[in-house]
């Protein structure tokens, strides 16, 4: 690098770069707060069973194995759109019914949630499914 | 090594590589897993293995960073470490957290873990990459407090330098970052924003200043080129790393439930941070091939160009292939993503730790470099390693592009399961590369105990 430019020009443009770029990812986390009650259903937070969901999918660590929203583990389906996949019904006697015991088939644990916990967690997961994600996944397949 | 205080960075790099160890062989669980799906089933399911590999993989990063930042401080300050007794007692802390945490991991229910660890209190557990039980995250903060304590006296009182400067900011970035792991609100589009805060503010934000200040480190020592030019690099390395990187964070923002500008910003913005990695990859090369000295260890050169071009490839080439929010649309969340994940954490911070360690630990043990018997089977582990990630990247990217073709793209969709069926043969080539990738580890390891001593 050119001789004319110094080590501290160098030092001066890092400083002040980051700090213009610091503050502008700070605005744009203020506006993207303005504007997420209109795209991410909080008012269904109102109802406690989603957030005792979400507890439930937490401490689980359901995320080991599936994405939800296309984050998480790649080893078995996606779950931010399961409840429209699939359904409240369907999801609870799956959960219930697993390990399949299939051999060779990729196994899920039974975590032996209570009635209770599986509502919850089905709660959390329709609250999920509404998010407004600019139409990700691409189809309901996930 | 001109310093006593300098060894306390050797415990930090054993540990390093013994949880390296320890994540491979969990990789290895997994890839069979993905094909032989009961495998270990129920003693080891796969998201106990998953969070095994991952968290080992962190933790043994940072052992890396820390052990680096024991090294270099000292040296480029000129004055001993502030208190190296702190440094030792603080490995066992960590070393003890750690395992203690894989244990918990291994040996109960997560939900078991998180009850007896009482998450409902402060409920941070469940999240990717943030598995850790909250009394092990409040342990993770007082170890790096403890340790940017220490550093930040030596810094202090002693020379500084510009590598120290970036260094220390980059640590003190990684554990200001790492409080947002607390941050969990039940609010899911919320908490998933702030999730980013840490993994991708770190990888593509902080750790680049690390990655640069341990780069530019090594380049110094064994090219012999000006400080004066390779602190000018670094600047502008890590200039072009944050401006790209901040907003970059947005590609994450596509598909979570946040505006849709971030389609944009996010896409443009992080388009741009392949840049400061081909910068870093110009960087080495143009060090080396303007060194003044012939430095005696070849290897520890081989793993500081191997780090330029293996990080440009897989954060800067496999990111770009999926950061067009268009893209991204259709990929989000396949075996593109791992694809890239596993190039861009073995070729930027994997390989990077691996250089350091190269270059200090000879020095630690008394000798500017390792015995040429040594040397070329630490090659050689350089060579069975990376051709063995490149392959295992190339694999997992085709794995990808049938299945985002098959589930995604066709106008008749297949469901999740049967498309993983479909594309079995990826898998298994991943799981044979991944055990050459072991041997690879395995030889490396050896390189440690052939009769380093003989030469120079
Ligand atoms: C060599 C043998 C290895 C095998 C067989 C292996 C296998 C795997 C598997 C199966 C997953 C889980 C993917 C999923 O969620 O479905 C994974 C995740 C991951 N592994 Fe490895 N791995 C290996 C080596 C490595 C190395 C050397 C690194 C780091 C440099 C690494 C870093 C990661 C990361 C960062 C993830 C999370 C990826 C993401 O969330 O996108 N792995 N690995
Ligand atoms: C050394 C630097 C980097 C590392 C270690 C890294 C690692 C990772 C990992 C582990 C993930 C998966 C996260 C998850 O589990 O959800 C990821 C995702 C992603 N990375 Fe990187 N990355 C790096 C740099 C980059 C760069 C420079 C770009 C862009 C040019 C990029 C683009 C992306 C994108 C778009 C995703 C999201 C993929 C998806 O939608 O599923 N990364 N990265
Ligand atoms: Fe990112």
């Amino acid at each position: 690098m050119s001789a004319s430019f110094s080590t501290s020009a160098a030092r001066n443009i890092f400083f002040g770069g980051t700090v213009f770029f610091v503050l502008m990812f700070l605005a744009l986390t203020y506006d993207t707060e303005q504007k997420l009650p209109q795209r991410d259903q909080r008012a269904q937070l109102a109802n406690p069973a989603v957030a005792a969901g979400k507890r439930v999918w937490e401490n689980n660590n359901c995320i080991g194995c599936h994405t939800l929203l296309g984050e998480g583990a790649y080893f078995a389906p996606e779950l931010g759109n399961v409840y429209k996949r699939r359904g409240p019904d369907f999801i609870k006697a799956w959960i219930k019914s697993q390990p399949t015991g299939v051999p060779g088939r990729r196994q899920m644990p039974n975590f032996h949630l209570t009635d209770k916990e599986l509502d919850d967690l089905v709660a959390f997961l329709k609250y999920a499914s509404e998010i407004n994600t600019a139409n990700w996944p691409p189809n309901v397949e996930g | 090594m001109q310093y006593k205080s300098q060894m306390v960075a050797k415990p930090y790099f054993i540990g390093a590589l013994v949880l390296f160890v320890a994540q491979i062989l969990f990789g290895l669980i997994m890839g069979l897993q993905y094909v032989v799906g009961d495998f270990l089933f129920p003693h080891i399911p796969f998201n106990v293995a998953r969070m095994v590999h991952t968290n080992a993989l962190i933790v043994w990063l940072l052992m890396g960073f820390m052990g680096a930042a024991y090294y270099m401080v000292p040296e480029e300050s000129e004055c001993e470490l502030y208190s190296p007794k702190l440094a030792l007692i603080m490995f066992w802390i960590f070393l003890a957290a750690a395992g203690l945490t894989v244990v918990g991991y291994l040996a109960v229910p997560y939900a078991t873990l998180a009850k007896i660890t009482g998450n409902d209190l402060l409920p941070t557990m469940g999240r990717e990459f943030l598995e850790q039980p909250t009394i092990t995250k409040i342990g993770i903060v007082v170890v790096a407090l403890a340790f940017l304590f220490n550093l930040s006296m030596t810094f202090l009182k002693g020379r500084k330098t510009s590598i120290t400067t970036v260094m220390l900011l980059g640590l003190w970035g990684l554990a200001i970052m790492f409080l947002f792991s607390f941050v969990n609100p039940d609010n899911l589009v919320r908490d998933k924003f702030y999730w980013w805060w840490v993994v991708h503010l770190w990888v593509e934000g902080v750790w680049e200043l690390i990655l640069g200040a341990i780069l530019a480190f090594v380049l110094i020592k064994i090219t012999g080129v000006d400080r004066e030019v390779i602190e000018k690099w670094l600047y502008v390395i890590i200039t072009l790393s944050l401006i790209t990187g901040l907003i970059g964070t947005g590609h994450h923002y596509f598909w979570i439930g946040t505006p849709e500008y971030w389609q944009w910003l996010g896409s443009v913005f992080s388009a741009l941070e392949p840049v400061p990695f081909f910068a870093m990859t110009l960087f080495a090369f143009n060090m080396v091939n303007r060194r003044r000295r012939e430095h005696p260890n070849r290897a520890a050169t081989l793993w500081a160009l191997g780090t330029g071009v293996m990080s440009f490839l897989g954060a800067g080439v496999w990111g770009f292939l999926h950061t067009l929010s268009p893209v991204n649309y259709y990929t989000h969340g396949t075996q593109i993503t791992a694809a890239h994940g596993h190039m861009a954490f073995y070729g930027a911070y994997v390989m990077v730790v691996l250089t350091i360690i190269s270059y200090a630990m000879p020095l630690m043990r008394g000798r500017a470099a390792n015995s040429n018997a040594s040397q070329v089977l630490e090659m050689w582990g350089f060579w069975l390693m990376t051709i063995s990630m490149v392959f295992i990247t190339l694999f997992l990217t085709g794995a990808g592009i049938l299945q985002v073709w098959l589930q995604r793209v066709s106008t008749t969709p297949m469901g999740f399961m049967a498309t993983q069926d479909q594309v079995a043969l990826f898998y298994w080539l991943r799981e044979g590369t991944g055990l050459v990738f072991m041997i690879g580890l395995a030889v490396y390891l050896f390189s440690f105990f052939k009769d380093g001593k003989s030469a120079a």
